[in-house]
Order: structure tokens, then C-alpha cells, then sequence
């Protein structure tokens, strides 16, 4: 207590100091301000960006591995006439030799993705409609509203049964409730089982993040079949045949994700002619994060480094200045009975004070940047409660580390020559 | 006035004291011995460059000797360290300059405090000491004022009550007076009487044979050497 007795004094004197040169001190926290929002501000994107690749890794699974039908470069199909059917992507085939040929698979869930008319009473509108099996529920993270999801006996008896996603009811614009109501879709006519959470927006899509509802993968073969015709503009058929949009793999624990990924890699590109399939990691996918988690941070991390280099120094010189001017100041000090050790405290108290003062107003930009980018990209940031400490404690140790030459000269002085200085 | 027990405070033997200015040596003390018994009122004298403060700078631990002993109750001043010597100025000592030296930023009031804040008072007893000095040098009315703002006379006071703020034993004043009209001078120099008459050491560098009437001793320098000492018998 009787500490804070001795420093407080000796702050009030700082923050004077700091008031009566108001410009110059403002100019010299200017490298601070930087460098301490750069702080703030690159811990708040870092963990905006990790959050949001954990939270695909946890809508995802990071047991997972996802494959996906693409179109190849060149799929122009026969050419000559105007009507063409392009055939490519995944097989029913390859989710088969998956399941037998790569160790440590735990399960796969197959799913086509198609668009369908769609209509409920006297609506009528295209629906993205999942096709898929039970299992889907059990891989990728759907929490369920109402009913139930689909069942083992669905796909078995080829039940006229589908469960809506929330976007899905409300595209519907279906006010009442939807559990047991008929859709009809496509050629079907469909009884809603239940309903459930769609997932949320991310830097890593989970493949049915648009989806508004599923329907068991085998009732929809046997109704639609897998050839999908879509009329052009100028009126021609054009189809696309494609046996299995996506397949989604769990492996047995995340260790085994690298090695199964390599196997189904090898596997596909042997009985694949075209390149016509997609493998995703969530678990690389974080890794791709984490990646441009680690730029964003060297980069901001280079930035925040010069500009705190630079207010340091910046500070560092008006200290310098400031002992000069306080030449005759120190050496009445020095004359009363002041120890060296006394005056170093004084002048680091002083530069604390500048210091600091350009740390709070860091402080405020750095919380304000994040805000900024998040409300003009749609970068998400989380501002971290301990990056104000550590800002605080980055401008208390910049004070002391840049003071410590000032104050030592300061100590140093010879009190009559500094006496007889004016 | 009497003292019973005769105590010595400082004893000076052979202290020189030399710069080097170019290559040339300047001798600003140069053999000086003598010695200052407590409660004394000596008067330092000599003309301009003769030493005067030079010798009250050793006096008072701001400076050291370059060769010569220097015993400070009864301890060599050579053996102490910079913080000995601090630790001894803040306890022991009061400095009166002669262009008052308060610290231009702080109010009279944090100018009377600042011994007081090295010496570790609490803030309230800080306060009610500069309050108690201010009264004593007839300042309490300028408690909030900054320096600036002051006459040389009332800065010089100000300036004494900061000296007596630790409750020194030895007062030292190099020229107090020296930037003083004669009626404040005299003031002042009332002051010294007072605190001489309490029985603090005084030692006054003066060249004015008026200033320095009011010491009981005396002691003229002349080029860094004693040309003659007339000490009162106390
Ligand atoms: N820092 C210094 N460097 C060189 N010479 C000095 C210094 N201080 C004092 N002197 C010299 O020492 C002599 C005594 O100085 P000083 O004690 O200030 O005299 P006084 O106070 O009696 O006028 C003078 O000749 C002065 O020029
Ligand atoms: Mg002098």
C-alpha cells in the first residue's frame, strides 16, 4: 500500500507530462495505437477463422471424408446432335468397393442431390431434395424439430416418406404443422415425418447446407431413377446422368482419415477414366485453415511488430527528449536524496504512463477493426478477452523496455551538472 | 548559547578538489582541512571562483573530493556509496540554492512534499508536514501556486521550508540570498537565526560581508585554499 503511496505521485506527474506536450504525445502513441490494435485485431480474426473450421469440422465430423460427383473439364458428350447425356460421376460401385476395399471404414452413407418440383396444397415450387439413407443422420449433425428422421424400414419397403429441413417448411410457406401432411414431389406423393435444424453457413459447406428435404435413396431410385433431364433455353433436352452425388465415409477414428482418404484417392482415379469426383477432408480443410489462420497472423503479427518497434522507439526518443528537458529537475531530485534507483522509477512510471495511454487507445481500434471486418466481409472474429490483457501487457512491457535507456541516463546524470543545467 | 559536549559533523582533511578543463588542471579546492562542530553558524567566504561551492557541494555529498579525506560522523565519506550518500542528503540535509531550484511543474505545495515522498510518508502525512512547513516560512496561503507564479522572495521561502521538510540536521545555502532584495534577504536570513537558534548546523556560502555577519563563524577561501578561519566559541 504505502507503494502505491510513492507512485501514485509520480503518475499524476506522467500524465501531466503526457497533457502538457498533447501533440507530441499523441504523435508518439500513434506506434503503439498500431501496434496494439494489429494485435488485437489479429487474435480476433485468427480465432474467428478457427472457430468457424472447427465448427465444420464439427458439423462435418472429423472422422469424415466426403466424396462428390463433378462435372469433368470436358463432358460435351457425343456432339453432334443437340441433345446430349452426360454420364459421369460416382457409382454405386465405388461406395460398394469402398466398403470392402479400405480398411478401417466404419460406415458409408450415400446421397443424391436433385432439384424436384415439388407441391404442398396449391403451392407449387423446386425443391432441393436429398436423397439418401438413415445412416445420413447418424454422420452429419441435423438436429431433429419435430417427428423423426428416416428409418432402416424406409429404405427397405421404399416408403413414400420425407423429412423437411427448417428451410425447407419455410419455403414450403407451410404455416401449420407439417408432421403427417402429403408433399407431393416429382411423381410422388410424400408423407413429412419430420423436421429438422439446417446447418449453418461456414468456410466448409456440409453437403446438404441447402438442402429442404430427404427422402430414402431408394424410394427415390425406384421413382426417378438416376437420369436427370433438364430442358435449355432454346428448348432442347439435356441430361445428366450421375448414379451418387456424394458419398460420405466415416472412418473409425480421425487417424485413420489421412490414409483411408489416400486409399479411396487411388482406388477412384484406378476405375474413374475422367476426373470426375471430388475428395474432401474436413480434417485438411482445417488444416487449410489453420494455414491461413498461420499468414493472417504473420502478417499481422510482422505489422504489429513494426509498429510496436516503431512506438517503442518513438517513445524511446521522447523520453530521451524529456530527460533533457528535465535535466535541472532530476538534479534537485538527485540534490534532496533521491537514489538513482528512484529516478530510473520515475522516468519507466513516466513512460509507462505514454505507454499505456497509446495501449488503451490501441485497445479501442483493435476492438473496433474486428467489428469493421466483420460487418464489411463476412469474416467471422471472435475479440478475445485475454488479448486485452496481453495489449495492456505488451504496453506496460514496451514502456519499460524503451523507458529503461532514458531513465538509466536520466539516474546516471551527475546532479551539479545537472543542477547548473538550464 | 551553550553546548555542554562538543560534537563534530564534518571534518575536512586536505581535501582537493581539481578539474580537468582542456588540458589544463583547475585546482578549485586545494588542500582545505577543517571541521564544523554541531549546532554551529558558519559563513563560507571568498571572492567568485574561490571554491565557495565547490566546498559546500562536498559538504553537502553532492560531489566527492579528489584526493584529501572527507569524515562524516565519523565516517569516510570515500567508502560510501552513491546511495550512502543519497540516503545521507535526504536524511540529513537541507539544500537552499541560490536560484531557489523548486521543481517548475510542481505546486508548492508537491515542491515542500517531495523530500517527504522519498522519505515514504503516506499522503496524509504529507500533506498536514508541507501544511505545518508552509505556515513556518509564511507560504500557507500559496499552497496551490506554481513556482512561476511566485516572487524570488516567497520561492526562496518556499525553498526553505522544502530544505526543513526531512528535519535536517545540517542546513546548507549556497548565496540564499544572492537573487534577493535587502528587506527579503533579511527575512530570510531571520529564518536561518531561528533554525541555527534550535540548534541546526548552518553553513551559508556568501560573499557579502552582510550575510555573512550573521554566521558566528567564518571561514574565507581564497584560490581554493583557507586564508583564514575565525570560529566562535560556542
Ligand atoms: N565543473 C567544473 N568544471 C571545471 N571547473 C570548475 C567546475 N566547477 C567549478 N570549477 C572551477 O573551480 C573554481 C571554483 O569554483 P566555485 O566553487 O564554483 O567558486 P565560487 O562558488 O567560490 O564562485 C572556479 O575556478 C571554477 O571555474
Ligand atoms: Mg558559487
Amino acid at each position: 500500500m504505502s507503494q502505491l503511496f510513492y507512485v501514485w505521485p509520480f503518475v499524476r506527474l506522467g500524465l501531466a507530462d503526457v497533457w502538457r506536450h498533447k501533440t507530441r504525445s499523441f504523435l508518439t502513441m500513434l506506434g503503439m495505437v498500431f501496434g496494439v490494435a494489429s494485435v488485437i485485431a489479429m487474435l480476433a480474426v485468427g480465432e474467428g477463422a478457427s472457430q468457424q473450421a472447427l465448427e465444420s469440422i464439427k458439423r462435418l465430423g472429423s472422422q469424415n471424408i466426403l466424396l462428390s460427383s463433378e462435372k469433368p473439364p470436358e463432358s460435351s458428350g457425343s456432339g453432334a446432335g443437340r441433345s446430349k447425356l452426360a454420364m459421369y460421376g460416382l457409382l454405386y460401385e465405388d461406395e460398394q468397393r469402398i466398403r470392402e476395399t479400405v480398411p478401417e471404414v466404419l460406415l458409408t452413407v450415400p446421397a443424391r442431390m436433385v432439384r424436384r418440383n415439388t407441391r404442398f396444397s396449391d403451392r407449387q415450387m423446386e425443391l432441393r431434395v436429398v436423397e439418401t439413407e438413415p445412416t445420413w443422420f447418424d454422420v452429419v449433425d441435423r438436429p431433429l424439430l419435430a417427428g423423426r428422421v428416416l428409418r432402416t424400414h424406409d429404405l427397405e419397403v421404399n416408403a413414400n416418406v420425407c423429412v423437411l429441413t427448417e428451410l425447407g417448411v419455410r419455403r414450403l410457406l407451410a404455416a401449420e404443422e407439417m408432421v403427417g401432411q402429403l408433399i407431393r414431389i416429382g411423381s410422388g406423393t410424400f408423407e413429412v415425418v419430420g423436421i429438422v435444424k439446417n446447418a449453418e453457413g461456414g468456410a466448409v459447406q456440409a453437403p446438404d447446407s441447402e438442402a429442404d428435404v430427404y427422402i430414402p435413396i431408394s424410394t427415390g431410385k425406384k421413382l426417378f431413377g438416376d437420369t436427370v433431364i433438364r430442358y435449355t433455353t432454346d428448348g432442347h433436352p439435356e441430361g445428366e446422368r450421375i448414379e451418387l452425388g456424394q458419398i460420405i465415409v466415416k472412418m473409425s477414428s480421425t487417424e485413420a482419415v489421412e490414409a483411408g482418404s489416400k486409399a479411396m484417392e487411388a482406388m477412384l482415379a484406378r476405375f474413374h477414366k475422367k476426373r470426375d469426383y471430388k475428395i474432401n477432408v474436413p480434417l485438411t480443410l482445417l488444416r487449410e485453415a489453420e494455414r491461413t489462420k498461420k499468414t493472417f497472423n504473420v502478417v499481422l503479427g510482422a505489422i504489429a511488430g513494426i509498429s510496436l518497434l516503431v512506438g517503442g522507439i518513438g517513445i524511446m526518443n521522447i523520453m530521451l527528449a524529456s530527460v533533457t528537458e528535465r535535466t535541472k529537475e532530476i538534479g534537485i531530485r538527485r540534490a534532496i536524496g533521491a537514489r538513482k534507483s528512484r529516478i530510473i522509477v520515475q522516468f519507466l512510471i513516466n513512460t509507462c504512463v505514454l505507454s499505456i495511454g497509446g495501449g488503451g487507445l490501441g485497445i479501442l481500434l483493435g476492438v473496433a477493426i474486428p467489428m469493421v471486418i466483420t460487418l464489411t466481409t463476412d469474416m467471422p472474429t471472435v475479440i478475445q478477452p485475454y488479448s486485452l490483457f496481453l495489449a495492456f501487457g505488451i504496453s506496460a512491457g514496451i514502456g519499460i523496455l524503451f523507458g529503461l535507456y532514458p531513465a538509466m541516463r536520466a539516474a546516471s546524470l551527475d546532479p551539479i551538472e545537472a543542477l547548473r543545467h538550464e | 548559547m551553550s553546548v555542554s559536549r562538543m560534537e563534530e559533523v564534518v571534518r575536512l582533511e586536505q581535501v582537493k578538489r581539481h578539474y580537468h578543463v582542456g588540458d589544463e588542471m583547475v585546482h578549485a579546492l586545494d588542500g582545505i582541512s577543517f571541521s564544523i562542530q554541531k549546532g554551529g553558524y558558519w559563513a563560507i567566504m571568498g571572492q567568485s571562483g574561490s571554491g565557495k561551492s565547490t566546498m559546500l557541494n562536498i559538504l553537502g555529498c553532492l560531489d566527492r573530493p579528489s584526493s584529501g579525506a572527507y569524515w562524516l560522523n565519523g565516517v569516510n565519506v570515500a567508502e560510501m556509496d552513491d546511495d550512502e550518500l543519497s540516503d545521507h542528503r535526504l536524511k540529513n540535509l537541507g539544500f537552499i540554492f541560490q536560484s531557489f531550484h523548486l521543481i517548475p511543474q510542481l505546486t508548492v505545495r508537491e515542491n515542500i512534499e517531495v523530500p517527504l515522498l522519498y522519505l515514504g510518508l503516506p499522503a496524509h502525512e504529507r500533506s498536514a508536514k508541507a501544511n505545518e512547513l508552509a505556515e513556518r516560512v509564511g507560504m500557507a496561503h500559496r499552497l496551490k501556486h506554481l513556482p512561476t507564479e511566485l516572487s524570488g522572495g516567497q520561492r526562496q521561502r518556499v525553498a526553505v521550508a522544502r530544505a526543513l521538510a526531512n528535519d535536517p540536521a545540517v542546513l546548507l545555502a549556497d548565496e540564499p540570498t544572492g537573487n534577493l532584495d535587502t528587506a527579503t534577504s533579511i527575512q530570510i536570513m531571520g529564518l536561518f537565526q531561528e533554525l541555527h537558534e534550535q540548534g541546526k548546523t548552518v553553513i551559508i556560502v556568501t560573499h557579502e560581508p552582510d550575510i555573512a555577519n550573521y554566521a558566528k563563524s567564518r571561514i574565507v577561501l581564497k584560490d581554493g585554499r583557507v586564508a583564514t578561519i575565525t570560529e566562535a566559541a560556542i
